[in-house]
């Protein structure tokens, strides 16, 4: 594999990432766009290692660990709330707005 | 003493507290496993954990007095005193929200026996920002820290307020690892290594200055931090969250996280991108605009919680000057700061817990209107916090001030250090208002403050933070040495590591 198209297509699904999280109202959803940013960064990491060592890949089992463990947090977290407002919708959570 | 980094029994000393603290992790989870029932359950948690944190402080002052140094090859993690006194930093801010939580959760009816343990973990996290001398260890120390507080932040289950708050925190955290994350991959792309020391010796000598992907990725670490520091733009998610969370957990993020943040910042640009000077530029507006917005918005504010959450974005932004001068003063002043900062920050919000009874949300300005004549003391103690929070001379916050500025202007920074004073202007503004809310207008009714007391451990708190600033203001010299020793621990490793 390429180096150079392995980290445009990283890049990109990063953007694509960053987009979903400014863009998306959805709590779940802006979640997933950040697991999406992780993942691009698991392969960026995994394409420069073909170049630099098995460092990048060692990285990459961290990145997931940590990644593991913030979904079962923000998930709970999101399950709290649910059982408050009967949504996960951020747009109406406002009690703490500005 | 000198320890071999390449033997395990060398990795074993050199992480001693650390270990030490993993370990206290483990015997707070067990104590809470088998006994969980009631308030005393609850308080055996608390005093367990002020025992691990001062066993840790222990192991911290042990490595420090040896004069622990690596031979060989820099680790992962740093053997400095800059370790060990950010170290000191976070162990004892983590020691005074046990004891502020101590009156705090059984006030509150708050039934939750692993909050201590999430303290004593996100503290963990802390200690690994502080000493982490590679990039990897400095972000899974970063989100050591992170998930711990992002559950601390929502421990409230019945609070509404809470969960956004915990939910707020959590999307806008974890969006900024994903940055700081990218960052750290386009820095290993651009050099092939993590480790700060050895990409300090490339940004000097290879032209690292000038590479985009380094440029690249440096950008986006800053913009990592800047989320995590709640500096200007980034700082959406403080006040909410700040207000949202327990008034002891408030402090805690708003001291020992923030402090965390800033050191492995510091340790960051001045070891790994001392010699790439694009960062000096890019900080210098984010420290301006961070000092002036943050006191700007603080000044609209009536409600006291909100005030102090714009207060500590301000702070973040004169922490900011200090690691703009990017020298080993700015390092000996951020010590310092951190250290005053954390005191004051801490007292502050002590004292808005005592203030605020159940469901503390909305304690306002007015709402401390002649405290002075019916408690005194918590009327003095407010006062030295928010004195040293302005930076007045006799408290510890105009030593650190003072300490900033030189070092600003020791780095030719000389319209940064006038912004500072300008913004420190600005801050009386909404410093002075509580000050004289609660000394100048009569009490409303009789009744008015019966309910605001301080009692054994918050009042320990508060007497003992309240002196440490009196003590550090008119005498600092033993801290501000400590501090230049830290700060010139950072320097040493740069000069070791290129003279290899």
């Amino acid at each position: 594999m390429l180096l150079g198209p392995a980290l445009a297509v990283s890049a990109i699904l990063f953007s694509i990432g960053v987009g979903g999280v400014l863009l998306r109202r959805n709590a779940i959803v802006i979640f997933m766009s950040v697991e999406l940013m992780l993942n691009a960064v698991n392969l960026t990491f995994v394409a420069l290692s073909q170049q630099l060592g098995p460092q990048g890949q060692v990285i990459v089992f961290f990145v997931m660990a940590v990644a593991a463990a913030e979904a079962a947090v923000g998930l709970a977290i999101m399950l709290a709330i649910f059982r408050h407002r009967e949504t996960v919708d951020i747009e109406a959570f406002s009690v703490l707005r500005g | 003493m000198s320890i071999d980094l390449a033997t395990a029994g060398g990795v074993t000393l050199a992480l001693a507290p650390e270990l030490v603290l993993t370990a206290w992790c483990l015997i707070v989870m067990l104590a809470i496993a088998w006994r969980h029932e009631g308030e005393a359950d609850q308080r055996l948690a608390a005093w367990l954990s002020l025992l691990g944190l001062a066993s840790t402080a222990l192991a911290v002052a042990w490595l420090w007095v040896g004069e622990a140094r690596p031979a060989g090859l820099a680790g992962a993690m740093a053997l400095d005193p800059f370790r060990y006194l950010s170290a000191l930093v976070f162990l004892g801010g983590a020691a005074l929200t046990v004891l502020l939580s101590l009156g705090y959760l059984g006030r509150e009816r708050i039934r939750a026996p692993e909050y201590y343990l999430l303290i004593l973990l996100a503290t963990l996290g802390m200690l690994f920002m502080g000493g982490g001398a590679d990039l990897v260890v400095i972000f899974l120390g970063l989100e050591l820290m992170s998930v711990p507080v992002y559950v601390l932040a929502g421990v409230n289950r019945r609070s509404v307020v809470g969960a956004e708050a915990a939910l707020k925190y959590f999307l806008l955290g974890a969006f900024a690892s994903g940055f700081l994350l990218y960052g750290i991959a386009l820095v290993y792309g651009a050099t092939g290594t993590t480790n700060l020391a050895l990409i300090g010796a490339q940004a000097s000598g290879f032209g690292l200055a000038t590479n985009p992907m380094a440029l690249i990725g440096l950008a986006l670490l800053l913009v990592g931090f800047g989320f995590k520091v709640a500096a200007v733009p980034f700082h959406m998610w403080t006040p909410d969250v700040y207000d949202g969370a327990p008034t002891p957990i408030t402090g805690f993020m708003a001291a020992a996280v923030k402090a965390a943040g800033f050191a492995a910042l510091v340790r960051m640009l001045l070891q790994a991108f001392g010699g790439a000077p694009a960062w000096h530029e890019a900080v210098w507006w984010l420290a301006a605009v961070t000092m002036v917005a943050g006191n700007l918005m603080a000044l609209a504010q009536r409600a006291l919680k909100r005030l102090l959450a714009y207060s500590s974005i301000a702070h973040a932004g004169y922490l900011l000057v200090a690691v703009t001068s990017g020298n080993e003063e700015g390092a000996a002043a951020f010590l310092f700061y951190a250290l005053a900062y954390t005191l004051m920050t801490v007292g502050a919000f002590a004292v808005l817990a005592a203030a605020g009874r159940d469901g503390e949300r909305d304690v306002l300005v007015e709402d401390l209107n002649g405290l002075a004549s019916r408690r005194p003391w918590i009327a003095a103690g407010m006062t030295v916090f928010l004195l040293s929070l302005l930076g007045f001379p006799g408290t510890a916050g105009f030593i650190g001030k003072w300490y900033i500025l030189s070092s600003a202007v020791e780095a030719h920074q000389y319209l940064l250090a006038v912004v500072l004073v300008l913004a420190s202007v600005i801050s009386a503004g909404f410093y002075l208002p509580p000050i004289m809310a609660m000394y100048m207008q009569p009490e409303p009714s009789p009744e008015a403050h019966r309910g605001t007391v301080l009692a054994g451990a918050p009042r320990l708190v508060v007497a003992l933070v309240a002196a440490a600033l009196l003590v550090l203001g008119v005498w600092p010299n033993l801290a501000l040495d400590a501090a230049r020793d830290g700060g010139a621990g950072l320097r040493t490793a740069v000069t070791y590591t290129l003279a290899r």
